[in-house]
């Protein structure tokens, strides 16, 4: 039993989430302030979402590098329908979304092309779309609709109790004046990531997702709807790509069409800390938020440090520091690995 | 009679696809110059030669350690990122920042030698993660991609390093026989490279890796010495496409220097017809691969085709061009 027993790479990663966000609040002071939690989170929801996108295609042993330019380009497409509501921008920009992970879908699926190349293709193709429906330029969104809401609004803020701010508030009033604080994305997010936890746990899709990353050929001599479940997956992370898209849009205030560029990269690193095999198979959807996060909260750890004076590092480092830990993840990730794996 | 058709129609449908394989990306080049000289105005000269052979230089010179690295069953995201660190390191020396050098020559012959083996350095480090914890190299590589421009950005603080040095940009823009002399870098890299996979028991090895590395185990190849190599042959190949580039831009901007740069090497490759999965390469395919997709897109330019279209094309071009390649493993 206790052989069996192993620490998840997903819980280490939720761990040293958990220690780093104590840490910073210790430390720094504001951390955990209304400001600083709404403005990670805001911005780094666009990240997660498409995350858990990607989290759908790795774990059919898939990749997807279009969800960078997808996202710019669905931005451009939700900025330009901004004027018509709110609707009619978020449903535009999710639309566009999905038509080019349908896209990646076909190019995969019929014409039987690597999810590399196929994604590759499609990275290029929604680039150009994009920059040609901006004008190679970015779009501004419409002010008169309540479409900023999506991206700059608190979702729970009118229904805020006085009493969670009066000045004798408790620990509990606290907490509730916390997470009422928090911002309409991060909502949106967390809605996305619990129907993903869902889908791959409890739904016959989702065990078809793990089946078919555990090997494609056996699941296909099982009988299982292998291409449309590799089919789904990249719709999934087309319409994930989109919604952060029209985050993008809504957030900034502006269709940004050469926004995106490393996001892809990014939305994979965040997979990999999160646990999740690249090889497929297996995954975790909760991993993959707490990598997200976790990468993205090392940003402002940086600042806060920066901000007490001992060390001065430029934001530059954040990448060397993300690279790092991607570094001590892997390496990590491969000894843990059981041998016969790692030689395959 | 239906007998006698299907075995004469086998080998034939077979044949025409290898062809296709081996020849296409060379027709697909004569086509569209032929195209051009019939439609684009001021096509025949010197000048839109020089113009299209300097923009592809450094794709092509990225594209033959990527190649390689593809060849072996891999792929290298970080050479964008190794430009990016060698472009940077450069003017610290032949401008005397680093070390005081008292001869421009000698610190010239630094700034060129070291960034390059630095950017070498890196590769090493893709190669150690592939071949000693067996991380899949688009992992691996990811590691640099991220943190490689950091350490670009980090070591000049992200800021733009102008520099004024005629006898370093000579080796982008010094011209030999009216050529840019890196057209002359980017020919020797590729001749040499397409020697070394084509005619030597390295590039042998290289394919053998690729095609099946377990086999290639098996038969007495030093699989992990190889990969080792392609990853580094990659860095010095990025490391040389940094330098280049600062020479053109006569300034070192760590944040822009190689962006993107692996898409393009990669899509060059492909359409080059390199087996993504390994086991077959072809340099000079890589080359007149490159020469293609810049070709389309400077057709489409000069057409009156705006670029972001010319970027739809090029995604259709990858598509097919893979599309074929199946066709024939089919």
């Amino acid at each position: 039993m206790m052989k069996g027993f192993r620490i998840s790479p997903s819980m280490a990663v939720v761990a040293v989430l958990i220690i780093l966000t104590l840490l910073g609040a210790w430390r720094y002071d504001g951390f955990l302030g209304t400001y600083n939690v709404q403005t990670v989170l805001r911005y780094n929801s666009m990240f997660a979402l498409v995350a858990l996108g990607m989290c759908f295609v790795i774990m059919t042993g898939g990749i997807d590098l279009s969800v960078g330019s997808v996202a710019a380009f669905s931005s451009v497409v939700a900025a330009h329908l901004s004027g018509y509501g709110l609707f009619p921008g978020l449903i535009g920009g999710l639309a566009a979304g999905l038509f080019a992970g349908t896209l990646n879908a076909l190019i995969i699926t019929r014409l039987k092309i690597a999810p590399f190349i196929a994604t590759l293709a499609t990275m290029l193709a929604a680039s150009g779309t994009a920059l040609l429906l901006a004008n190679n330029q970015s779009v501004s969104v419409s002010y008169d609709t309540y479409f900023t809401n999506l991206g700059q609004g608190d979702l729970l803020s009118f229904m805020r109790p006085e009493w969670v701010d009066a000045e004798d508030a408790g620990f509990f009033a606290g907490v509730i004046g916390f997470i009422l604080s928090f911002p309409t994305p991060a909502f949106i997010a967390l809605a996305a990531y619990i129907a993903g936890a869902i889908v791959i746990n409890h739904t016959a899709f989702g065990r078809h997702v793990l089946a078919v990353g555990g090997g494609t050929e056996a699941s296909r001599l099982m009988g299982l709807p292998v291409d449309r479940t590799i089919f789904l997956v990249y719709v999934i992370s087309g319409g994930m790509a989109g919604m952060a898209g029209v985050i993008l849009a809504s957030q900034f205030g502006a269709g940004q069409p050469i926004e995106g560029v490393g996001w892809e990269l990014f939305a994979i690193a965040s997979v990999v800390v999160g646990g999740t095999l690249l090889t497929g198979g297996n995954g975790s959807i909760g991993g993959t938020l707490a990598g997200a996060l976790l990468l993205g909260i090392i940003f402002t750890i940086l600042n806060f440090e920066n901000g007490m004076g001992w060390i001065s590092l430029s934001a530059y480092w954040q990448s060397v520091v993300r690279g790092v830990f991607l570094f001590v993840v892997v390496v990590l990730q491969a000894k843990l690995a059981n041998p016969a794996k790692a030689a395959a | 009679m239906s007998a006698v058709s299907v075995t004469k129609k086998e080998p034939r449908n077979f044949n025409r696809a290898a062809f296709f394989q081996r020849y296409g990306v060379g027709l697909a080049l004569i086509l569209l110059i032929i195209f051009n000289l019939i439609f684009t105005p001021n096509f025949a000269t010197a000048q839109t030669l020089a113009v299209n052979l300097t923009q592809v230089c450094t794709i092509v010179i990225v594209g033959v350690g990527m190649t390689l690295v593809i060849a072996t069953g891999g792929i290298d995201l970080s050479v964008g990122s190794l430009m990016a660190i060698a472009g940077a390191f450069s003017p610290m020396f032949f401008t005397g920042q680093l070390i005081p050098v008292d001869n421009l020559y000698f610190g010239i012959a630094l700034g060129i030698a070291f960034p390059v083996l630095i950017a070498g350095m890196f590769g090493l480090f893709n190669g150690w993660l592939v071949t000693k914890f067996s991380i899949q190299p688009i992992i691996a590589t990811l590691v640099l991609f991220i943190a490689g421009r950091g350490i670009a950005q980090v070591s000049t603080n992200g800021d733009l390093q102008v520099f004024k040095v005629p006898e370093f940009q000579a080796i982008a823009i010094g011209r030999v026989l009216g050529v840019p002399f890196q057209v002359w870098i980017m020919l020797a890299i590729v001749i040499v490279a397409a020697f070394i996979l084509h005619r030597t028991v390295f590039g042998r090895q290289v394919l053998a890796v690729g095609g099946n590395e377990a086999a290639a185990r098996l038969s007495g190849i030093p699989v992990s010495r190889v990969k080792f190599l392609v990853y580094f042959i990659s860095g010095l190949c990025s490391g040389v496409a940094g330098l280049i580039v600062i020479a053109m831009n006569s300034a070192a901007d760590a944040n822009l220097i190689g962006l993107g740069m692996e898409l393009d090497a990669i899509a060059a490759v492909v359409v080059g017809g390199t087996l993504l999965s390994g086991g077959r390469a072809t340099i000079i395919g890589t080359l007149l691969g490159a020469l293609v997709i810049q070709l389309v897109r400077y057709t489409l330019l000069a057409n009156g085709v705006p670029d972001p279209a010319a970027l739809v094309v090029k995604a259709g071009l990858i598509v097919l061009a893979v599309w074929l390649q199946r066709q024939e493993q089919a």
